[in-house]
């Protein structure tokens, strides 16, 4: 730094906001029967409202059909209805959020249906709680863990997880209130 | 720096594989009793290039064994050598033996490969057997009679260059600068000798009059300081000496490294140095396939747009906004000229697929001892690089079969009243927005008695079915699946995958083949292939709400289903009686599981649909438009659908969903717990 | 810093040798054979250095260095054969034609850049 001119003070904050951004991860939180949810703004690709899918006959119950995002047609999933928490008649505020997934072979686009969507955050990952073993790996492994902002839970989902397996598990027995 | 090679890996595979071709097909155009220097002269460099390439980007085992093949092809490029066709045998076996190491570098797994130490065994028994005599013309100063020692050295230099020496690009000052850059001390000393500069009407501007004399110390190496030289020690004189520091210096060094070649007396080799024929005048970039996918990706998306557009524009008051459907159509035009354009970038001319058939008929004839030409026409025909991928084995196996069971051997063509020489014919066409392949023979021809009898035999048809068949569907049994004409089972065809593959091949590919053939005088094999995989010509069909796409080459009518020729098999099956034959039917709407309009079969909608030969009806609530469909891929972000090929996104920006017919099927035969094939078979064969 | 022009025909050397160039700083030019290389240098006038690969379709290396020779603009300009060990005649080929000097293949990156530094 040669600028002599410029303000110790300023450097400082501005190293400690550069810190705050690497030490911790954004999350964008969204609604399902009235449980908020997260999942890695990284993995966000974008949000947009619900409109019809052209259904995929034979698909599981959860898998809505596919959609034309800008000409890739890719599929969207109802996570209300992965979870078992009944479903809904899709309304003005029912949103799908589109996620960037990977897997070893390659990176896939999906869409998720949510009630709502609620808020971004940040949380530093010592303040992460691991999700509590429910004794059964596989529907822990889809949670990344659990977080407390502003004295509500919010349920951290791990995606490339969730959305790459088979059969999406039923998490209505997870009773993490 | 620290560059990653591995990132031009691809390129060099690809080059390399290029190249390999070329010397394929020069290796077979070669004529050994007048071999021509330009032919000779490919295949040399298509081998150095790759010897070049494997060494820089340290594929040793590749470049180990180009050298040989190089080094061989030299000494025939330069007359040393007559090539012989075992020479020729050889590097043709070479091409398929470094295609296999390239395959092997390409995943990562390269080694000595059986062939190629034999190859390479064979190649250094030649260059051993009877070398010719190579002059070793190095003109390497040896410097071993200096001795280094590691402590700091002091070195006198006399530089006296040729006088064109800055004709050459190299200048007496950016030697003197590198010169100095080896020295770490402060001892560099320069003198210049101007002695021999002219007086200024003599003076020629662009000859060098200087020599200089130099002494530099430090920890310098004597290679060090003449690689400094290397370029222009040829022609210059150069003494490199040592000296301890406290002598003065002297002019008078003695002999060490004086070369007195002048430039001209070396120019004297007279080879003939033109270049091969030249073919490639068209300038080529290479570009990343995801590049143009992408970009066709992109057109598809702006031919819906305007579609979309084009439906809007019945909307629009043509008093109010007087150019707009002006502005429409010349939209459409543009963006249906803009997308042949951008299609065209994926085609290539079928040659790729072509040029391995020289080699392939020649192998096998001689394997054979059959006498076959190969003529080839309409190379130039272009068609889509994956179409030509998919079509290459299928093509081989026609081409395999046509030399094996269609040529006869040269006494039984004789007999015949045929020239003992068979011809084989390779063709390629545009016509009507297809590309068609014609595999032409000259040979014995198919036999329609023995394929009836043999059909027969293998229970394909009755003997009353034989009684009736037209000509057409006689030959089109040699697609059939376990029908195969030869008598025993050869290596070079009839190898398990038969006909019957070939057929399903082309099907996928939404093309189409078919056999004419005339007892004794030959067969021609026609294949029709789209120009495209990317956009298929669809019809589109409703049931309840949804909207479905057939391929409009499976469809083979359409009409309504009356209930009297509608009758139940076991296991809830109905078959449909069209005219002479009967045809499963079922239902998308059962098949899918949605909702449809039809609750009774009687008056509905069915549409006859072909796949592998054959024919099933679908019952349908509607059809609706055909039109051209752009295919995009479901498997890409979500996974395999049965009964469901890919998608497409129609005017309205919705998607659609594109139905693979033969999926259907096996999706109804499972839902209804029956073996598919067998029972659709033995429906077919019920009239 | 320099423009150079690259002469080879094999595409994977001329993007490595690209590559190399442009990151020691370097702008470059690349042409894959003689005949385009001598289209490009009468086009663009001045040119740094050239390097050129020796055995080439349409027109060699030895022919371009000739050729580039005659012409007023590059009479003095470096030019720099990438050969193989094996071509000793090509050197001197090279040279009498009125090459600078030579790169010996296979070579590194890192040899090339200093090499070039050389004449450069």
């Amino acid at each position: 730094m040669s600028q002599s001119n410029s303000p110790p003070l300023s450097d400082t904050t501005e190293d400690q906001h550069v810190r705050e951004q690497n030490a911790s991860d954004q999350y964008l939180t969204f609604i399902i029967a009235q449980e908020e949810y997260g999942v890695d703004i990284l993995c966000v690709q974008e949000i947009r409202g619900w409109d019809n899918a052209t259904p995929i006959p034979n698909a599981p119950k959860h898998v809505k059909g596919v959609i034309n995002l800008r000409g890739t047609i890719i599929p969207v999933i109802d996570l209300r209805t992965c979870f078992g928490l009944g479903e809904v008649e899709y309304t003005a505020v029912t949103v799908v959020i589109v996620l960037k997934v990977k897997n070893a072979e390659k990176d896939r686009t999906i869409g998720i249906i949510v009630d709502a969507v609620s808020d971004v955050f940040s949380l530093d990952s010592a303040d992460l709680k691991p999700a509590p073993d429910m004794g059964d790996a596989d529907e822990v492994s889809c949670i990344k863990g659990l977080a407390n902002i502003n004295d509500k839970m919010v349920i951290l989902l791990e995606i490339n997880t969730l959305l790459n397996q088979g059969s999406i598990p039923d998490l209505s027995s997870l009773d993490i209130k | 720096m620290s560059i990653d090679l591995s990132q031009f890996h691809q390129v060099f595979f690809e080059e390399s594989l290029e190249g390999l071709d070329l010397m394929e097909s020069a290796l077979m155009e070669l004529d050994v009793s007048h071999a021509d220097i330009d032919i000779i002269n490919t295949i040399f460099r298509s081998a150095h290039s790759i010897k070049g390439g494997s060494a820089t980007f340290d594929f040793k085992v590749i470049s180990d064994f180009t050298h040989v093949l190089e080094t061989l092809l030299d000494q025939i490029r330069d007359g040393q050598r007559k090539i012989t066709k075992d020479h020729v045998d050889l590097f043709l076996q070479s091409v398929d033996c470094l295609k296999h190491l390239l395959s092997l570098a390409q995943d990562n797994s390269l080694e000595v490969t059986e062939d190629a130490s034999a190859l390479q065994k064979q190649f250094e028994a030649i260059l051993e057997g009877d070398s010719p005599s190579v002059e070793a013309t190095s003109h390497i100063v040896d410097g071993s009679n200096i001795e280094s020692n590691d402590s700091s050295e002091c070195w006198d230099i006399t530089f006296h260059p040729s006088r064109d020496m800055l004709q050459t690009g190299n200048d007496g000052i950016r030697l003197l600068s590198s010169l100095k850059a080896l020295s770490d001390s402060d001892i560099y000393e320069i003198t210049c000798d101007v002695s021999e500069v002219p007086s200024f009407e003599f003076l020629d501007p662009e000859a060098c009059y200087f020599s200089w004399k130099i002494r530099c110390s430090g920890d310098i190496a004597y290679d060090e300081i003449k690689s400094v030289f290397e370029w222009v020690e040829d022609d210059s004189d150069i003494i490199i000496s040592k000296a301890s520091p406290e002598e003065p210096h002297s002019m008078a060094q003695p002999e060490v490294a004086k070369s007195d070649a002048p430039a001209e007396a070396v120019s004297t080799p007279t080879k003939k140095l033109k270049g091969a024929k030249p073919s490639s005048e068209n300038t080529f970039i290479r570009v990343g396939i995801d590049k143009v996918d992408e970009l066709i990706n992109m057109v598809g998306e702006l031919v819906i747009t305007q579609s979309m557009l084009s439906q809007l524009s019945d909307l629009v008051d043509s008093a109010q906004v007087p150019r707009f459907g002006e502005g429409i159509s010349q939209l459409e035009q543009n963006t249906r000229e803009l997308q042949e354009s951008v299609m065209r970038i994926r085609m290539l001319p079928i040659s790729f697929s072509f040029n391995r058939f020289p080699r392939l008929v020649r192998d096998l004839s001689a394997k054979l001892n059959k006498n076959i030409e190969l003529n080839i026409n309409g190379e130039s025909t272009e068609l889509d690089k994956t179409v030509m991928e998919k079509i290459g084995d299928p093509l081989v196996h026609l081409v395999r079969n046509a030399i094996d069971h269609g040529i006869e051997m040269p006494e039984e063509r004789v007999k015949a009243g045929k020239p003992p020489m068979g011809v084989i014919t390779l063709d390629a066409f545009h016509q009507g927005g297809h590309v068609f392949i014609q595999i032409t023979d000259d040979g014995k021809g198919l036999n329609k008695d023995i394929l009836l009898s043999k059909a027969i035999d293998k229970g394909l048809i009755t003997e009353s079915q034989a009684l009736t068949m037209s000509d057409e569907h006689i030959y089109d049994l040699i697609f059939q699946p376990g029908f195969s004409t030869a008598k025993a089972v050869t290596d070079v065809s009839g190898r398990g995958v038969g006909m019957d593959v070939v057929k399903q091949n082309i099907h996928a590919l939404s093309g189409s083949v078919d056999i004419k053939s005339k007892l004794g005088y030959g067969s021609t094999i026609t294949i029709r292939l789209p120009l495209t995989l990317a956009i298929l010509d669809g019809q589109l069909i409703r049931v309840g709400d949804n909207i479905y796409i057939f391929p409009l080459v499976s469809i083979v009518e359409s009409m309504e289903c009356d209930a009297d020729n509608v009758s139940l098999l076991a296991g809830g099956k109905r078959v449909f009686k069209l005219r002479d034959e009967y045809v499963p039917i079922l239902s998308l709407g059962e098949v899918f599981n949605i909702q449809s309009d039809n609750t009774s079969i009687d008056g509905a909608l069915m549409v006859v649909v072909e796949y592998s030969g054959h024919k099933v009806g679908v019952i349908v609530d509607e059809l609706l438009a055909q039109q051209q469909v752009v295919i995009k891929s479901l498997e890409k972000n979500y996974q395999q659908v049965m009964g469901v090929s890919g998608a497409t996104i129609l005017g309205d920006g919705m998607v659609a969903l594109i139905l693979d017919v033969q999926s259907i099927v096996s999706l109804f035969s499972k839902q209804k717990n029956i073996e598919g094939i067998s029972l659709l078979s033995s429906a077919n064969k019920a009239s | 810093m320099a423009k150079v022009l690259v002469v080879d025909d094999s595409a994977s050397m001329r993007q490595m040798v690209s590559f190399a160039l442009k990151s020691a700083g370097h702008s470059t030019i690349e042409a894959e054979d003689g005949k385009k290389a001598l289209d490009i240098c009468s086009q663009v006038g001045s040119i740094d250095l050239v390097l050129t690969d020796v055995n080439m379709p349409v027109m060699d290396g030895i022919t371009l260095v000739k050729n580039l020779r005659g012409m007023p603009s590059f009479k003095f300009t470096p030019i720099l054969m990438l050969t193989t060990e094996s071509s000793a005649d090509k050197k001197t080929q090279g040279k009498a034609a009125g090459a600078t000097g030579w790169i010996v293949k296979p070579f590194t990156p890192d040899k090339l850049v200093s090499t070039v530094a050389r004449v450069l």
